[in-house]
């Protein structure tokens, strides 16, 4: 659809360097837009229709995939980010660095990329290593070069036997005319001249040895390639001779730097210079994985990360209700603490319920072999052998006195693209800072914070603090600004006791209780007591028990005396009841008897009604009163406290 | 362009073996042109005995440079008597070339 950048690069003449074809192209479709123009002030609508926003989007993106494919990727992992698209394409790549800093691998990893992924043919001259040495040292990568070795890739021997005599003046036309003829043979688009700087060394001569670099690069533009050019800075005298101008000549410079930080040695790279392009500044690590050199590219500049209201259990209640339900899904969490607060209980606890259900867990462990782990947990009854088996869970441990924060980092990013995990444990990651510098151990603990977000992956990271106080964390890997959930464990040493305690420090999005309590490991795992507080002081241990049996009895004896005030209150309550019920039948008793006298008394002397019945009133009262009184006390003296409500009928039957 | 010279002189008996030599040239560069010139001055001084020079340009036969492991042009090869051996540059070093020719420059003035 679009004129191919081969095509358009073929219109250039051969002295001109290809990167301005590429701007003279970023030209045309404003020529273009001036056509559309001149016809629109024509009148003419349906040109008009063409020149509208849609067109320019067009335009737009057809800018864009011109500027992208000025690049060649190199397919080294992180590079191509930071030079946002991978090397100038047909030109030339100065990588200069001292010895052992990756040079020729990274030459080489791209040459492997290139004919591999983008099935493009390359070419590799080695004036350092013989073809054979550069194989048996790629076989360790994986990259199988005997396999490409036919028609993808061709290696030139150009190392020169020692026996070698050498007598005046020589120059590179010959090996140039080889390689154009093995470039047409092959199709190659790539060409990798891995320490020039030894064979132009022979030269003595600096003037002989710029010739010869002039050479090179005019014989690269020539022919269409993309060039990587490895050179060495210190170290060789040549080197650092011929390297100064290189510099000036290339249109990408790529310098390769190994360091000793207190001890460890670490990589970085840095693209001190490309022509006509943007790139990450600065230095960045690299190490060597397992298929190749890999550099630490910064991800994103914006930070984002998806945000859920998922609660992710901890493992235990105790916990999850202290963090309003638990953790949330693709929360960062960090559990510091002294050594033996059982940071790798809580761990262990976590990944054995992720696994529980049913979710993909990775658990990094340094300098602590993950069937040790296993057994330790084993005793607070975690049992995580059964997930292994089941591959749900994956463990790796990684050893820190003789590795760098780097490699594990890489190690680690690539477990996760491996396993792909929902939950993480890393414990302890202060371990990393213990070799090298602690900058780098802080800019690898971030980066891997970041990675683990930008996966999405609810992490449990681990740190050892040496001091009591939660804030020396802070200085150590700075990590607590990043992580969303800070608890903090430590002893509680009181009353010749040294009991574990749990604070959540913070715990972003949640409302999390403020309380300090105590956790408790026992044979069914882990525990949080409830707290008991006394003189502003949470209780702990045995001055927590005890509080506790007191407490337990005050309750029986209050509830005792509860039951006991009750039977007292029900007994007189009873008493009354009974009382009244003997006082009715005593005035039953009495009408019926009045009732009995005035009906012989009526049959006698016949008087009226009305009168018998107002005498009836006035004495029948009165007359009653100190009979009914001594009733009651000797019903009273019978009733036990136990019969309550029955007392009534018992009284009934005394009387 | 490959030219194939062979220049026997039977009058002189002291050299019997016959030296054959390969040289490698890049088209008209300089230094070969250099090399060229050199050499022939060279074996018409010490080698009068017997040599067998073969001059190959590779610019025009790359594969046969390629196959014959030859990186650097001028480069002249001595395929025999003895060991191969191999000298690069334009043979302005005459001590040197003769060494590789097993001929010493005391011996023979």
């Amino acid at each position: 659809m679009y004129p191919s950048v081969q095509s358009t690069l073929a219109l250039v003449s051969f002295r001109a360097p290809p990167f301005q074809s590429g701007c003279l192209d970023l030209e045309r479709p404003s020529r273009r837009r001036r056509r559309y123009e001149r016809y629109r002030t024509d009148g003419t609508p349906k040109l008009a229709q063409h020149d509208s926003p849609k067109g320019t989007a067009v335009i737009a993106k057809k800018n864009v995939a011109r500027r992208a494919s000025l690049k060649a990727p190199t397919g080294v992992p992180g590079f191509d980010e930071l030079s946002h698209g991978g090397l100038p394409r047909n030109r030339t790549t100065l990588v200069m660095g001292g010895p052992g800093t990756g040079k020729t691998v990274f030459a080489l990893q791209t040459l492997v990329a290139a004919a591999r992924k983008q099935r493009q043919p390359g070419i590799f001259v080695a004036f350092e290593e013989r073809v054979e040495e550069i194989f048996a040292n790629a076989a360790t990568f994986g990259w199988r070069l005997p396999e490409l070795a036919g028609n993808k890739l061709f290696f030139l021997d150009a190392s020169l036997s020692p026996s070698v005599v050498h007598s005046g003046d020589f120059e590179l036309t010959g090996m140039l005319a080889i390689l154009a003829a093995k470039k047409h043979q092959i199709g190659a688009t790539w060409i990798v001249f891995d320490g020039i700087d030894v064979l132009l060394s022979l030269l003595q001569n600096r003037d002989a040895e710029m010739r010869e670099i002039y050479r090179v690069r005019d014989w690269l533009a020539h022919n269409d390639l993309t060039g990587i050019i490895t050179t060495k800075v210190n170290g060789e005298l040549a080197g650092a001779v011929s390297y100064g101008f290189m510099q000036f000549m290339v249109d990408c410079v790529v310098r390769f730097d190994r360091r000793l930080e207190q001890g460890v040695a670490v990589r970085r790279l840095e693209i001190t210079k490309y022509r006509g392009s943007d790139f990450a500044p600065g230095e960045f690590p690299l190490s060597f994985g397992r298929s190749g050199l890999e550099v630490a590219a910064p991800g994103a500049e914006e930070v984002r990360h998806a945000a859920s209201g998922e609660r992710v259990s901890c493992g235990f209640n105790g916990l999850d209700s202290m963090l309003g339900g638990g953790l949330l899904r693709g929360s960062t969490t960090l559990i510091t603490g002294a050594p033996g607060t059982s940071k790798t209980t809580l761990a262990g606890q976590f990944a054995d319920s992720a696994c529980r259900r049913g979710e993909r867990t990775l658990y990094v462990s340094f300098d602590e072999g993950g069937e040790r782990i296993r057994r330790n947990l084993r005793s607070v009854g975690i049992r995580l052998d059964g997930h292994v088996k089941s591959g749900l869970l994956r463990m790796y441990s990684g050893r820190t006195d003789v590795t760098n924060p780097e490699e594990h980092l890489i190690r680690i990013a690539a477990l996760i693209l491996e396993h792909r995990p929902r939950c993480m444990v890393i414990d302890p990651l202060s371990a990393i800072a213990r070799t090298g510098a602690l900058s780098s151990a802080r800019a690898v603990g971030n980066r891997l914070i970041y990675k683990v977000k930008d996966h999405y992956i609810t992490a449990l990271i681990t740190s050892l603090v040496s001091g009591e106080e939660p804030q020396a964390e802070a200085t150590e890997l700075q990590i607590s600004t990043i992580a969303d959930t800070w608890i903090h464990l430590s002893y509680l040493v009181r009353g010749g006791e040294r009991n574990r305690a749990l604070t959540i420090v913070k715990s972003r999005g949640t409302r999390h209780s403020n309380q300090v309590r105590e956790l408790i490991l026992s044979d069914q795992g882990p525990a949080l007591t409830d707290a008991y507080s006394a003189g502003g002081e949470v209780l702990m241990g045995t001055l927590r028990r005890e509080k506790e049996v007191r407490r337990k009895t005050q309750k029986l004896q209050e509830h005792a005396r509860f039951q006991h005030a009750r039977a007292d209150w029900q007994s007189a309550e009873a008493d009354i009841a009974a009382r009244m019920a003997t006082l009715q039948l005593d005035l039953d008793k009495q009408r019926t008897a009045l009732a009995l006298y005035s009906w012989q008394d009526q049959s006698a002397h016949a008087p009226s009604g009305e009168q018998l019945g107002a005498v009836q009133g006035k004495h029948g009262s009165e007359a009653m009163a100190p009979r009914s009184r001594v009733a009651t006390k000797r019903r009273a003296a019978r009733i036990s406290p136990r019969s309550g409500m029955g007392g009534g009928k018992e009284g009934q039957r005394g009387t | 362009m490959a030219r194939k010279r062979a220049k026997a002189h039977a009058a002189v008996p002291p050299v019997t073996t016959v030296v054959t030599l390969c040289l490698y040239v890049a088209g008209g560069a300089p230094n070969s042109v250099k090399a060229i010139a050199n050499l022939e001055a060279i074996c018409q001084q010490y080698l009068q005995g017997g040599y067998k020079l073969e001059v190959v340009d590779v610019c025009e036969h790359p594969l046969r440079a390629l196959s014959d492991r030859i990186v650097v042009t001028p480069s002249l090869t001595k395929l025999s008597p003895g060991l191969p051996a191999n000298v690069i540059g334009n043979l302005s070093d005459t001590g040197s070339v003769l060494a590789i020719l097993g001929l010493r420059s005391a011996d023979l003035q």
